[in-house]
């Protein structure tokens, strides 16, 4: 009898030792960022004008919506992209709002940010 | 029975200690990366340059830039919007990832105020057709300089292939899984390289990784690797 438990328990003990090992080496954390088709909209802006600013800022908007229903956190250049769109669809003011949404989110980008909006404001007074 | 038991059980104890070597292996570093530039320098916000291809494919550029930010942005770092930096390469008449490379790190900071560049070259992508199979294979290498002191804070290279799909297990368990979320994230796309260079940039970019890229301030997990 007790040869039998302590038979199993040393059978355990591999199992135990091989999820202690996996939760050692395979930590896969919680995306931090709502990526949705992101990159994928990225991907299309470089490939050229297949597909025009107006259908890609349907799609971005919808999943920047989406985003904000949720809680999520919209990841890192999302939105100065969102502004690059409108910018191409001559809507500089909400290009200028996006630009200084990315700002507010990523303190990181206030430089760059600063620079595209004060080009902005040179170009187009 | 008694013997035949206990040799059974001694299979199956040197089968377990078989299986736990190899994921040992598989979780173990190798010859360590020298972090020591990486640590003391701690970047927070990273410029992706466009990549310099040398494959024939001329999609390469684009398909690896467009998915660079998901690992270094989930990795814990502010990635710097990808279109806007190359939209302004360009209206500043840089339009060659080779001529975007030789930018001095001082101008680059000085326009993007990035702490730390991410230098990436593709030396392959695409597919090889034969009549036994065709393999699709994207390769990237890179670099991580520090804008601010101009040190190599980091390199490496990965590669993805369609032919891990065939049985063999090249990237591990965590390798597995990646592939497994980045497939996820990536159905929509059609092009198969575009696909596999997203698992080249995950692997080479994403952290954890074997001797990869540290996390960066916005990670939970930063200053604990």
């Amino acid at each position: 009898m007790t040869a039998r438990v302590w038979k199993t328990g040393l059978a355990r003990l591999p199992a135990l030792a091989l999820a202690g090992l996996l939760a050692g080496c395979m930590q896969v954390p919680k995306p931090m960022y709502q990526w949705g088709g992101y990159q994928d909209q990225l991907y299309e802006h470089f490939k050229g004008d297949s597909q025009h600013p107006e259908a890609q800022l349907q799609v971005l908007e919808a999943q920047a919506q989406k985003a904000r229903g949720g809680g999520a956190a919209l990841p890192p250049g999302f939105r100065a992209h969102l502004g690059l769109v409108y910018l191409r669809l001559g809507r500089d003011a909400e290009a200028r709002q996006q630009l200084e949404a990315e700002k507010a989110s990523f303190p990181e980008s206030a430089q760059y940010m600063d620079f595209l909006l004060k080009r902005l404001a040179a170009a187009r007074s | 029975m008694n013997t035949q038991d206990s040799s059974f059980s001694r299979r199956a104890a040197a089968a377990v200690l078989v299986g736990l070597l190899a994921l040992l292996e598989a979780c173990a570093t190798p010859p360590a990366f020298d972090y020591t530039a990486f640590r003391q320098n701690r970047p927070a916000s990273l410029l992706v340059l466009p990549p310099v291809n040398e494959s024939p494919d001329i999609k390469a550029t684009y398909g690896v830039l467009a998915q660079a930010t998901l690992p270094l942005a989930e990795a814990g770092y502010y990635v710097l919007p990808v279109s806007l930096v190359d939209e302004t390469f360009r209206q500043n008449g840089l339009t060659t990832p080779s001529d975007i490379h030789a930018v001095s790190a001082n101008k680059l900071r000085e326009i993007f105020g990035a702490d730390a560049a991410v230098y990436l070259k593709v030396t392959s992508y695409g597919t090889s057709y034969s009549v036994i199979s065709s393999d699709t294979v994207v390769r990237v290498e890179g670099r991580i300089v520090d804008l601010r002191t101009g040190q190599l804070l980091w390199q490496g290279s990965a590669s993805a292939s369609s032919r891990e799909n065939e049985g063999s297990n090249q990237g591990g368990l965590v390798g597995l899984l990646v592939k497994a979320v980045v497939t996820q994230v990536l159905n929509t796309a059609t092009d198969a390289s575009y696909k596999y260079a997203g698992m080249a940039n995950q692997r080479l970019l994403g952290a954890p990784q074997k001797n990869g890229v540290l996390f960066g301030p916005r990670s939970p997990n930063y200053q604990k690797d």
